[in-house]
């Protein structure tokens, strides 16, 4: 029996292959499993080559995997594609009516199942018979999905369900059956994308705008659909221009306010940044980083769009820039950057990319009902009169009041202004408003959350990781540990700015210091060398389009790695 | 009870002899005459020398990038409904820069009362054709003169069925500040295009252009009547037709949003329960 299971469901776009893989996944998870998922997917609505891998454990599972052990293939290209990637004893599963199945695949008459619009529920049900889950499991978790509403369509599923499961069991094939105990309790599934719109609320969130754009728009949608019950407003704009601007107009207003877009998007929303620093209102942006230049790869994952986040927009100002690794830190960082956009009214960014946004993993349980709105602004501030938004402190923040909430006129100018706001001229007040707006970085400073050490202690290889690359960069330390080198992970969830105190010893203190990035260049290699001064001469970069997986960092370090 | 003194009284950076001086003067009898208080109002302006007006009148103000007027003030006004918002910007920034906000706000009908001041230049970069540039208009960027057809912001409003649609002159200050006061008593979104000179960079759209051309429009004009609407809307030439040309009574963008139905998003607070109910079907 294994310990640990990559299912690959592989098929053309409109084959219903997310469905399959998310009911696969939930009901995996219900069953006490951990999940993580991943998908590959071409920019269309239908046809192409589409992937949906679900890998499951009961030991905790933190990374894709590249093989399959159990590979299901809807159409002939999965087969064709994917066999070279089974591990030893995999299963295939196909659909009977294809040609060129290996030998031992098992074919599946799915026509014969099902009709064809619920084939994806008669593949869930051979599926989930190969693993042995639970059939009431399953079936719950197929009913939850599509709901009772039609009473008829809810029997067809549960027919479906139980002749697949019974056709499996028919078959005389083996099963898959997951080692270990499964766990008690509820766990949640939740992918990057929905851990932030849930960060963002938990956070007050209230305003959200955007343009739509992969991978960032199920954040909108996820939000649009809390948007009643949680006294949200989300506004589709007329473009990113309009959307990082709405927000700002609304941060200023009082309303908890975030973007969440791609680079492309972001690149129209820069300007918007700098007003954000200039205006000092808190704003939480979202880049889901994709392939570039331009519109480049619109469904793939790729880090290249760090440098671009680090620096956009003109002029001088502080920000922080959170990566998170896991789905909890999207929840939990996206709840900080709102802390930090608020406590420094001024612009905080959430830096994902198209893998952890749409990778769903199983987490403990969120106590939401015990977490502070800490994105809200308070109301209560104390000012000295004339009211003055710009009034020169030591610190930088200055009092901030709501237009119409108070009887003080509230005044702000992307201009360079006065402490009332206005407009001005006078360059010795020029030099202390730069100043007052720099002088908020201490927060930021102050609040940083340092990189993350795991493995052992003067290691003989340390990647150094940043953003969704954690899972990955920490299973191919184990590996490498399991075969007998020392090893541990440095991974950073927030890559601006940046405390050289906290982790530089790390950085000298390993034989080799290998920098695992989805881009071309290394550009937190690069970054880390500014801030400390120590060249990390060896990468593992991927640019392909594909997420970086344990089994690709052990390939491209090498034999020199594993020595 | 609101004075215009309320208003204040500040020194601008504007050309002595300016359209602007008219049209603050206006705005601020239009505010005091609706008994709007200068705390109660937002006024939301983007870059230029109209852009700058808001900054010579008491009000809470966010003067924000070129071009962007409308999507902050839109942001704003669903924040909290409440605010009296009023976005005052010129051609440039609301037509030229702007020009995607302005139609995606009338098909919203968000509540905005949008003050256009219309010089048919680019002042604060120093004479540039704009929008609403007459064609062979010479500048120094268009020297062999303006190509372009110019645009007719009143009738475009009219033909998407703006709430409310209006044309007013600086030059009839009596009369611009009624068009604006019947502005301001609009819900959903409203346009005034105020036409005005430029002293220093539009030699040919003078006060004296105006005035002979600038006509009200006579009572009997039905702003309900669409068709009579787009007539009179474009109509620019011998005569202009200035006063309210065009009304309807689409509710307004904030009034369809089920989460403002309890009142503004600003103030409330995080209900928890609700939070933890949604996460439970990712359970």
């Amino acid at each position: 029996m294994p310990n640990q299971v990559n299912v690959l469901v592989g098929g053309e776009a409109g084959q219903g292959l997310v469905t399959v893989g998310e009911l696969l996944a939930g009901s995996l998870a219900r069953s006490g499993y951990s999940v993580l998922t991943s998908q590959t997917y071409e920019s269309r609505i239908r046809g192409g080559h589409n992937t949906f891998s679900v890998r499951a454990g009961a030991a905790e599972v933190l990374a894709p995997s590249e093989s399959a052990d159990l590979l299901v293939a809807l159409d002939g290209e999965t087969l064709r594609l994917h066999s070279g990637a089974l591990s030893p004893g995999a299963l295939v599963i196909a659909d009977g009516a294809l040609e060129g199945r290996p030998s031992g695949a098992l074919g599946v008459p799915f026509g014969e199942l099902a009709p064809a619009r619920q084939a994806n529920v008669a593949a869930l049900g051979v599926i989930s018979g190969a693993l042995s889950l639970d059939r009431e499991v399953v079936r719950k978790a197929v009913e939850d999905r599509f709901g009772r509403k039609d009473a008829e369509v809810a029997r067809q599923n549960e027919e479906v369900l139980r002749r697949a499961y019974d056709w499996f069991a028919r078959s005389g094939a083996r099963t898959l059956t997951l080692e270990g105990a499964p766990r008690a309790g509820r766990r949640l599934l939740l992918s990057g994308n929905e851990a932030v719109a849930f960060g963002a609320v938990s956070a007050g969130l209230r305003f959200a705008s955007f343009y739509p754009m992969t991978p960032s728009t199920p954040i909108a949608e996820k939000l649009a659909a809390l948007a009643e019950k949680l006294g949200l407003v989300v506004e589709q704009a007329e473009d990113e221009i309009a959307a990082v601007n709405m927000a700002i107009g609304a941060s200023f207003a009082g309303a908890p306010s975030m973007v969440s877009t791609a680079g492309g998007g972001f690149a129209l929303m820069v300007e918007g940044v700098s007003l954000a620093a200039m205006t000092e209102t808190p704003l939480v942006v979202v880049v889901g980083q994709r392939p570039a230049p331009a519109t480049g790869l619109p469904t793939r994952t790729e880090q290249a769009d760090l440098e671009f986040v680090l620096h956009a927009g003109h002029g001088e100002f502080p920000r922080a820039v959170f990566a998170p690794g896991s789905i909890e830190q999207c929840f939990h960082l996206t709840r900080k950057a709102f802390e930090l956009a608020e406590r420094t009214q001024g612009p905080a960014f959430v830096l994902t990319d198209h893998f952890i946004a749409d990778s769903m993993r199983t987490i403990e349980p969120l106590d939401v009902e015990s977490l502070e709105a800490v994105g809200a602004p308070r109301e209560d501030v104390p000012v000295e009169e004339p009211y003055r938004r710009y009034r020169l402190v030591p610190g930088g923040v200055s009092p901030r009041l709501l237009p119409g909430r108070t009887k003080h006129l509230v005044v702000a100018d992307s201009d360079e202004h006065d402490e009332f706001g206005h407009i001005t001229e006078d360059l010795s007040l020029r030099k202390l408003m730069v100043e007052k707006r720099l002088a908020k970085g201490a927060i930021l400073r102050e609040a940083c959350v340092p990189p993350e050490y795991a493995g052992d202690e003067r290691p003989e290889v340390l990647l150094v990781a940043w953003g969704s690359t954690r899972g990955s960069a920490l299973e191919a330390a184990r590996i490498l540990r399991e075969r007998g080198a020392r090893s541990a992970v440095l991974h950073f969830a927030q890559v601006w700015p940046l405390v050289p105190e906290q982790f530089a010893e790390r950085l000298r203190g390993a034989r080799e210091v290998v920098c695992v990035e989805s881009n071309a260049t290394g550009q937190f290699a690069r970054l880390l060398r500014r801030e400390t001064g120590v060249e990390i001469a060896r990468r593992v970069l991927r640019y392909d389009g594909l997420a970086i997986t344990p089994e690709y960092i052990l390939r491209e370090l090498g034999s020199a790695a594993r020595s | 009870m609101v004075e215009i003194a309320d208003y204040g009284e500040r020194e601008t950076a504007w050309c002595p002899g300016c359209g602007n001086f008219a049209i603050l003067k206006a705005v601020k009898r239009a505010l005091a005459g609706s008994g709007i208080a200068p705390h109660e109002v937002l006024f939301v302006s983007g870059i230029g020398q109209a852009a700058k007006a808001p900054h010579y009148l008491n009000c809470n103000l966010f003067n924000g990038l070129h071009g962007r007027a409308i999507p902050a003030a839109t942001g704003a006004k669903l924040a909290n409904p409440a605010l009296r918002v009023i976005v005052e910007s010129g051609d440039g920034c609301i037509y030229g820069e702007g020009g995607n906000h302005i139609l995606a706000a009338i098909r919203r009908n968000i509540g905005l009362t949008v003050l256009v001041h219309d010089n048919m230049v680019y002042g604060l970069t120093k004479g540039q054709a704009s929008p609403t540039s007459g064609p062979g208009f010479v500048t120094k960027a268009q020297p062999r003169g303006v190509a372009s057809e110019p645009m007719n912001p009143v009738e475009l409003a009219v033909a998407m069925r703006a709430g409310f649609v209006a044309r007013a002159f600086a030059g009839l200050p009596d009369h611009l500040a009624g068009v604006i006061e019947r502005a301001l008593s609009r819900r959903g979104f409203a346009l005034v295009d105020i036409l005005q000179p430029c002293v220093t960079f539009n030699k040919v759209n003078t006060f004296a252009w105006y005035r002979e051309r600038c006509r009200e429009v006579p009572p009997s004009h039905d702003p309900h009547d669409r068709a009579a609407a787009l007539e009179l809307a474009s109509e620019w030439g011998e005569t202009i037709p200035v006063g309210v040309i065009y009304e309807n009574d689409r509710p307004p963008f904030e009034d369809r949003i089920a989460a403002l139905s309890p009142g503004p998003l600003v103030g409330r607070s995080l209900d928890r329960k609700a939070l933890a109910a949604a996460l439970e079907e990712h359970y």
